[in-house]
This record gives structure tokens, sequence and C-alpha cells, in this order.
């Protein structure tokens, strides 16, 4: 019986083949590029940033592009070319923590909640429906209105937020594989139940979780960027990109950069994302499976 | 169907109960206490105990969670902290231009979401729909503060073609508040578009595949009346779920836009009232939203329901 070998989740062959289906998408390859860069950006922007992010100088206070300024001045004289290299650090790590901790209590619940079945799986899924009931953003704000926006709160905020939708997922393929040949094989060879959830559904809950995790960051990015906007992300002095957008609402007419280079970075990195997020369906799970 | 109906319903309020719960204890973990904010922090111990006694804040939590949900459900909402008014009357104005506001942009993102989604399966892969389908993708991405405020920058500040700032009076008649509405509405509809024209093309292109299709196809049909009489029929129908169930994508959206356009809608006034740490409002605020959540929940489970029988079986 060939199922008695662990289902791999992604052969060789079929990884050559998903990339030169790759190719005939530039909008997944250009997603990529825009994150790999940006995730570079976030490694070594606030080392190479021509000034400090904090720096004032108030004469050169809302000076449009410039050499010396690559995006302009704030109101505070502040380049915002550093400032938005210094905040992408910020954007990468809270988003980017709060979609791994979302990732791995969502997979540990989903995984629980399928294989278990019977009331484990009704109580947890039912916890689940009460959290889905409240509108992310709704929640993210109360909960941060009441204990405050820090970068802890807001990584915890975003990871607990998104549980549900991960372990949903996770709960549908461990549902779908645990009936299949290969797990029965298993079971009756006597595997324990470790070996059983990780050997065997693991694997094959992989692809479509690196799918929805690259979806939850899209989302995180979306939602601390709005967060920052309405005032409960990372605080001042912290060049925070939505806090950015938000205080260049009063220089708008004058000095329309100060808001413009921040928002369209929140747009080319959320917009790359979404593409990559996209190309890694296409790539991982090319008969179109659902969520 | 009625008893699937009552059994969802039954779901909804045992979910609503629970999302109560959550918020009436998130909102009370606030470090200090509601009399402290009231006063001020100047205010002497006895001043903040006696306003603790008469606010009822010197029982225990239990109490008073159950008092503040029987007094929610029989209307009475409390007095805002902050503008010492009647929090009811307030949210009620506010969900009614939150409700315009919302009607105006379903009225633009549904039957543009769907044009595009079934053109997009109809030339399925080809140049139009990858342009549809990354255009639609990437406004469904931008958060609407960039959006809304790209949008001000060229059509507001440009060309001067309409009004920048949404800040009306909060009780403005529709007719007059309509051109304060455009520019929020078109905000909104550009993230909620992906969504509707995404789903509109996988129903279609599912319909598109099925045997009765092909069979039309074949009688020699002309491809408009396949398109009308067969492919549209059945695949429209799943959107109308959609629309149902895209309303959470919509609050989240209205929150963030009418703060951008300082449109008095619910949503502002719930980011105001976090700003002030007005507690009664925000928990009245975030009832409400999450009751309007729920039950637009509820009626797209029973859509689904009434156009896919197969489902009530299950349950």
């Amino acid at each position: 019986m060939q199922s008695a070998q662990p289902a791999k989740p992604v052969p060789a062959s079929r990884m050559a083949r998903a990339f030169k289906r790759l190719r005939r998408y530039p909008a997944t390859l250009f997603g990529f590029a825009v994150v790999g860069i940006f995730f570079l950006m976030a490694i070594f922007g606030p080392m190479v940033a021509p000034y400090k992010f904090s720096d004032q100088k108030l004469i050169n206070k809302l000076k449009p592009a410039s050499a010396e300024h690559l995006f302009g001045t704030d109101q505070f004289g502040r380049d915002i070319f550093s400032r938005i290299l210094t905040g992408s650090r910020d954007v990468f790590s809270i988003a980017g923590s709060g979609t791994v901790l979302a990732v791995l209590l969502g997979l540990t619940l989903g995984l629980l909640s399928g294989y278990l079945g019977g009331m484990a799986d009704e109580f947890l899924m039912r916890l689940m429906d009460v959290l889905l009931s409240i509108p992310p953003l709704l929640l993210a704000m109360i909960i941060l209105g009441t204990v405050g926006p820090s970068r802890l709160n807001i990584v915890l905020v975003v990871g607990f937020l998104y549980i549900p939708m991960v372990s949903r997922v996770v709960r549908s393929v461990v549902l779908d594989i645990k009936t299949r040949e290969f797990v029965e094989a298993a079971k009756m060879r006597g595997e324990s139940n470790f070996y059983i959830l990780f050997r065997e559904i693991l694997p094959n809950v992989l692809p479509p979780l690196a799918v929805e995790a690259s979806m939850r960051f899209s989302y995180s990015i979306f939602l601390v960027a709005s967060l920052g906007f309405l005032g409960l992300g990372v605080q001042p002095p912290s060049p925070d990109w939505g806090m950015m957008v938000s205080e260049g609402r009063t220089w708008f007419n004058l000095a329309p950069w100060v808001l413009l280079y921040p928002a369209g970075t929140i747009a080319l990195l959320v917009v790359g994302v979404a593409f990559m997020s996209d190309g890694l369906r296409r790539m991982l799970l090319p008969g179109g499976v659902s969520n | 169907m009625i008893a699937y109906i009552l059994r969802r319903l039954g779901m909804i309020l045992l979910t609503l109960l629970a999302a109560s719960i959550i918020i009436f204890s998130v909102t009370q973990l606030l470090p200090g206490d509601v009399a402290q904010v009231i006063l001020g922090q100047f205010a002497t111990p006895e001043a903040v105990a006696n306003l603790r006694a008469e606010l009822g804040l010197d029982r225990p939590i239990v109490v008073q969670y159950f008092d503040w949900l029987i007094r929610f459900i029989q209307g009475d909402w409390g007095t805002s902290m902050v503008s010492r008014m009647e929090v009811r009357p307030m949210v009620m104005a506010r969900l009614r231009n939150s409700l315009m506001l919302a009607s105006v942009a379903i009225l633009m993102y549904v039957p543009l979401g769907i044009l595009l989604g079934v053109i997009s399966a109809i030339k399925e892969d080809g140049m139009a729909d990858q342009l549809i389908s990354g255009i639609s993708m990437a406004f469904a991405g931008l958060p609407e503060f960039v959006t809304g405020l790209l949008l001000i920058g060229l059509l507001a500040v440009s060309f001067d073609f309409l009004p920048a700032n949404s800040s009306i009076e909060p009780d403005t008649p529709f007719r007059e508040a309509f051109q304060y509405l455009i520019l929020p509405a078109i905000t909104v509809s550009l993230t909620s578009l992906g969504y509707i024209s995404r789903m509109t093309r996988s129903s279609t292109i599912d319909v598109l595949r099925s045997d009765y299709t092909r069979a039309a196809d074949m009688k020699g049909l002309p491809r408009w009346q396949v398109l009308t009489k067969h492919v549209l029929r059945n695949s429209l129908l799943p959107t109308v779920t959609v629309v149902a169930l895209g309303i959470g994508w919509l609050i989240g959206g209205l929150i963030v836009t009418e703060s951008v356009f300082g449109y008095p809608g619910i949503g502002r006034l719930l980011v105001y009232s976090i700003q002030r740490r007005d507690v009664i409002s925000i928990q009245a605020i975030s009832m409400v939203i999450v009751t309007i959540y729920s039950f637009s929940n509820l009626i797209a489970d029973i859509l689904y329901g009434i156009l896919n029988p197969r489902i009530r079986l299950g349950g």
C-alpha cells in the first residue's frame, strides 16, 4: 500500500511546475519582489536611513522632495524617507509576530478540534464563533483603547483576533484528511496519535496553512495600519506609518507629500502581500482547494 | 425551514450573550475606574467613592454585568460620561447616518462587483480577468484611509469636484447629505468590490462548466441567451449571500472611512468615545454593531439555506 508513506506536501517536480506556472502571473512575481524588498528594509532600513527618524530641524519643515531629503520633510523638519525606513521594522515585526502567533495557536486548536472531534470540537468551534461575532477592527479597538496600544499589546491582539480563521482552515483540512486511507493504515499499524497528527496529517495541512498565513499577514498589516491611523498604533515618537498619514492630513493642502509617501508605502506593501498570497494559493493549492 | 431559522436564531442569541460578556469585561478592565474618569484625576477620594456608590460600581462585577445587560435590552443605555447626554438617541442618530452611507455604498459596489465578476468569469484567465482581479485585489487590500485620502487628493483638492470633508450636522436629511456621501461611499466600495466580484466570478465559472450550460450551448442557443437565461440566473443567487456576509467588512470599513471624512456616523462616534474613554458609549456602540453584524450573518445563513436546501439537513 503506497499510502503507508507519509504524504509529502509538495514534491520537487510539483514545485518546479509551480514555478513555471508562476511566470505566467507577473502580479505574483511583483508581489514576491515587493515583500522581499520590504523584508530587507525592515532588517537593514533603520541602519541605512540617512537621518535619525526623530531628528528635527524646524528650519527645514515641510520641504518637498530633494536630493537631500528623498521624500521631503514633515511638519517638524524630520526626514520622511528615514521615518518610513525606520517604521518598516515595526510594521513587519508587529504584523509578522501577530500572524505567527495566530498561526501557531490556530494550528494547535484546529488540529485538536478536527482530530478529537466530538465535544471538544463542538466546544472549541462555538468559542471561535463567539470571537467571530465581533468585527475584528471593533474588538481590536476596544481592547487597545482599554489596555493601551503598546507593541506587545498590538501583537497579542492581532494574534488573538485571527485564531478563529486559521483554526477553521486547519480543522477543515484535518476533517478531510483523517478519513483517508493512509491515516486509516497508520492507525491499523498501531501508530500513536502523536505520530498520526505530526507525520500523516500535519504535512497535508501545511500548504493550505501557508496560504492562510500569507492572507492573515496581509490582513494584519491592514489592521495594524488602520489602528495606527486611528491613534491606536505604536505611539510617538516611533514613526508609525498609519499615524504619519493621520498627522499628514493637517498639512494636506500645503504639503501633500507628508501624507502621500507613507500612504503610498502602505499601499505598495499591502498590495504586494496580497499578490504574493494569491500566488502562493496558485502554487500550493492548484486544484483551487477551498478554505 | 422554520425550525432551521429558529435554531439559528437561538444560536445567534447565545453568541450575542457571549459577545456582550466579552464587551463588558474588556471595557471594564480600564485602569482606574469610571468614577475616576468622570471626576478627573484631582477629585477627592470621598467624591470618587460617592460617585462609585451612586453609579453602582461598588457592587460585584457579575451583578453590574446583568444590571447593564438588562438595562441595555430595555433600551436604557445610560448617559455619556463625556457629553452627559442620553446615549441611545445619540447612537441612533449616528446609526442612521452610517446606514445612509452603507446603503449608498452597497448600491455602488454590488452591481459593479457583479458586473466585473461576470466579465472575469466569461474571460476566465484572459487579459480582462487578470486585470479585473489584479486591480480589485489591490483595492481590497488597501486600507480605507489610504484610498479615502487618495480620492480626496484627486477629486476634492485637485479638481474641487466634491467636498473633501463630510463633517455635516448629524441630523442632516438624506437629500442634503447626499453630496457628502459620495466620496466616503466610493472609499468603502473599493474595499468590498473585490470581494463581490471574486465570489461572483467563481460561482459563474462553476455554472459555466455545468452540464446544463453545455447542453444549452450545444442546443445552439445564442451565447447571450445562454448567459442570461441559464448562467446568470443560477450564478447570481449565491451572490445574495455574499452581500450579507460582506457586512462585516463593511462595518470595519465604515469605522475608518467615517474617521477619514469626519462623517458623523457610528464608527466616528466609536473612535471619539474610545479617545475620550467614554465607557458607557463604547459599550452601547459595540453592542449595536455586534447585533447588526450577527443578524446580517443570520440573514446570510437563512438565504443560503433557502437557496441551497441541502444545507438545512446537516445543520
